[in-house]
C-alpha cells in the first residue's frame, strides 16, 4: 500500500439511537432498535407509519446563536456530530488553521425540509415570498461550510451527493487525501433529515419502505425503514496522531468504489462485488483476514439477496466464516448519513471486540445464507472489517478498516 | 374498460403499440422491470382514483393479474359505495 497510514482519532454522531456515540453504542450493543411510529407528520394515506427519528431535538440547545436559524436540520446534525468528533480527538483549534485540514460531507437530499417549507408557503398557504435564508438552508454543503467556519478550517471543504453512498464516498475521499499527503487530517461523514411529508410520499411511491420494521436478511423482510441523523469521523496521518499522543480507535486501510452502469434502482451483483474488491486491493487487505462486514443491508428483498451473492463472490469459502450484520435494523436507513453511522459502528466493533447484531431478525432466508449475527451482539475479535454502501443509481462504496493494536 | 386502460398504461410506459400487448402478456415478455411497473401502477392509480397496496402490487406481474386485481378493487369500491374503502 502506497502513501501514509491513516487512523481514526475521533468520531461523533446524533441518530435515532441517541444524542452521542455513547448512547448509540449502548443501544447497538444491546440490539435495541429505535424504529417506531413517525412523530410530527400526519402519515394518513402513506403505506408506512414507522421511522427512526431523532426525538426531542431542540436546535436552540445546540445553536444558541445563528446556527438554529441558518441551518436546516440535516446541516445541524452534521455540525453536532463534528463537534463531538473533534472533542473526542482532542484537536487543538490552532492546529486546524495551521495545518492543512479537509472537511468532506455527504448528503443525499440536503435541506429538503427547507424546500418543503418554502413550497408549503407558496403553493398551499398562498404566500408570495419564501424565507430569505431558503437557499443557504437548502444547499447540500451547508453542514460542511458551517463546520469549516466553526473550526476555522481553510483547506479543501466540499460535499458529495451519491444518494445512500454519500457518506462512504465522503469518508473515502477524505481518507485518500490524508493518505496521499494533500492534507494532514480531515473531518468526514454525512447527514440527512428526510422526514418531511413530501419526501415520505416520494418514498411511498417507490414501494420500498416496510410497513412494519426493518428486518435485514430475514425471511419475512418487507423493505427499508427511513432514518435520520449525522455522523462524522476525524482522521489523520498516523504520524500526526502519534505526535499528538492522541488515542487511536481504528485504522482506515482501504477504499473502493464502483458503478453498476446498469439500472437506476435495481442493484447488480458485479457492482457491489467490485467495490468490495477495490477496497481490499486498495489497502492490500488479505480477504481471509476480514472478520466482519457491516452490510448495506437495507431490508429490501432485492438488496439483501444481491449483497449476499456479492459477498460470496468476493470472499468465496471464507464468506462462511464472516460475521455480517446490518445495523440499519436499529438506526434505520439514514441515506446520506448511513455510511458514516455504519463506519462508526464498524470502528466500535473493532475497538470493543463486539460485533453489533442484525436486529428484528425473524428467521433465515435461504437466499441470504450468511452468518448475519441475528438479534444479539457477539463478542468477536476482528482484525479487518468492511463497511458497505450501495446507492440508487448503482453507485457503490466500501471502506476497509483495521483494529488498532498499537 | 379496465383491460384497455391497463394495456394503454403499459403501452405508454414502454412506448410500444397497444396491439403488441395482450391479456396473456407477462411483464417479463414485455420487458417491464420493477421501475416500469411502478410507473404503470401509478398511472392506473391516478386513472381509477384508487390506491394499490404493496402486497397486491407485488403480485401484478402480468397483464391478466393487473386487470383482475384492479377489477376486484373497483368492485369492492362499488359495493362499499365510496372511494375511501380501497385507500391504504
Amino acid at each position: 500500500m502506497d502513501g501514509r497510514r491513516v487512523v481514526v482519532t475521533g468520531f461523533g454522531l446524533i441518530s435515532a439511537l441517541g444524542r452521542d456515540r455513547h448512547e448509540f453504542w449502548g443501544a447497538l450493543s444491546q440490539g435495541r432498535s429505535a424504529i417506531g411510529p413517525i412523530e410530527g407528520i400526519d402519515c394518513t394515506g402513506l403505506r408506512f407509519k414507522n421511522g427512526a427519528q431523532v426525538h426531542g431535538f431542540d436546535p436552540l440547545e445546540h445553536f444558541p446563536d445563528k446556527g438554529a436559524e441558518w441551518l436546516d436540520r440535516f446541516a445541524q446534525f452534521a455540525v453536532i456530530a463534528a463537534r463531538e468528533a473533534m472533542q473526542m480527538a482532542h484537536m487543538p483549534p490552532d492546529r486546524l488553521s495551521r495545518d492543512p485540514t479537509a472537511v468532506v460531507t455527504g448528503s443525499s437530499m440536503g435541506g429538503q425540509g427547507a424546500i418543503e417549507q418554502g413550497y408549503v408557503e407558496l403553493y398551499r398557504n398562498g404566500r408570495s415570498r419564501v424565507h430569505p435564508l431558503s437557499i443557504p438552508r437548502i444547499m447540500a454543503n451547508a453542514g460542511a461550510s458551517y463546520i469549516s467556519m466553526e473550526f476555522g478550517i481553510t483547506g479543501p471543504v466540499y460535499t458529495l451527493s451519491t444518494a445512500c453512498s454519500s457518506a462512504s464516498h465522503a469518508i473515502g475521499h477524505a481518507y485518500w487525501m490524508v493518505r496521499h499527503g494533500m492534507v494532514d487530517r480531515a473531518i468526514a461523514g454525512g447527514s440527512e433529515a428526510p422526514f418531511g411529508l413530501g419526501n415520505l410520499k416520494a418514498w411511498d411511491a417507490l414501494r420500498v419502505v416496510a410497513p412494519d420494521t426493518c428486518r435485514p436478511f430475514s425471511r419475512d423482510r418487507r423493505g427499508l425503514v427511513l432514518g435520520e441523523g449525522g455522523a462524522m469521523l476525524v482522521m489523520e496521518s498516523l504520524e500526526s496522531a502519534l505526535k499528538r499522543d492522541c488515542p487511536i480507535h481504528a485504522e482506515i486501510t482501504g477504499f473502493g468504489m464502483s458503478s453498476d452502469a446498469y439500472h437506476i434502482t435495481q442493484p447488480s451483483i458485479e457492482g457491489p462485488a467490485r467495490a468490495m474488491q477495490a477496497a481490499l486491493r486498495d489497502g492490500g487487505v488479505p480477504p481471509e483476514r476480514v472478520g466482519y462486514i457491516n452490510a448495506h443491508g437495507t431490508g429490501t428483498p432485492t438488496n439483501d439477496q444481491v449483497e449476499t451473492v456479492a459477498i460470496r463472490k468476493v470472499f468465496g469459502p471464507h464468506a462462511d466464516r464472516l460475521a455480517v450484520s446490518s445495523t440499519k435494523s436499529m438506526h434505520g436507513h439514514a441515506l446520506g448519513a448511513a455510511g458514516a453511522i455504519e463506519a462508526i459502528a464498524t470502528v466500535l466493533a473493532l475497538e470493543t471486540r463486539l460485533v453489533p447484531p442484525t436486529a428484528n431478525f425473524a428467521g433465515p432466508d435461504p437466499a441470504c445464507d450468511l452468518d448475519v449475527v441475528p438479534n444479539e451482539a457477539r463478542p468477536l475479535e476482528v482484525e479487518y472489517a468492511l463497511s458497505n454502501s450501495f446507492a440508487f443509481g448503482g453507485l457503490n462504496a466500501a471502506l476497509a478498516l483495521r483494529r488498532w493494536s498499537g | 374498460m379496465v383491460q384497455q386502460e391497463v394495456i394503454a398504461a403499459i403501452a405508454a410506459a414502454k412506448k410500444i403499440p397497444p396491439d403488441r400487448i395482450s391479456l396473456d402478456s407477462t411483464f417479463e415478455e414485455l420487458g417491464v422491470d420493477s421501475l416500469d411497473s411502478l410507473t404503470i401502477l401509478f398511472a392506473l392509480e391516478e386513472r381509477f382514483d384508487i390506491s394499490i397496496p404493496d402486497e397486491a402490487a407485488r403480485e401484478m406481474r402480468a397483464v391478466r393479474e393487473v386487470v383482475r386485481g384492479l377489477e376486484l378493487m373497483l368492485s369492492a369500491r362499488t359495493v362499499a359505495g365510496g372511494d375511501t374503502t380501497v385507500r391504504g
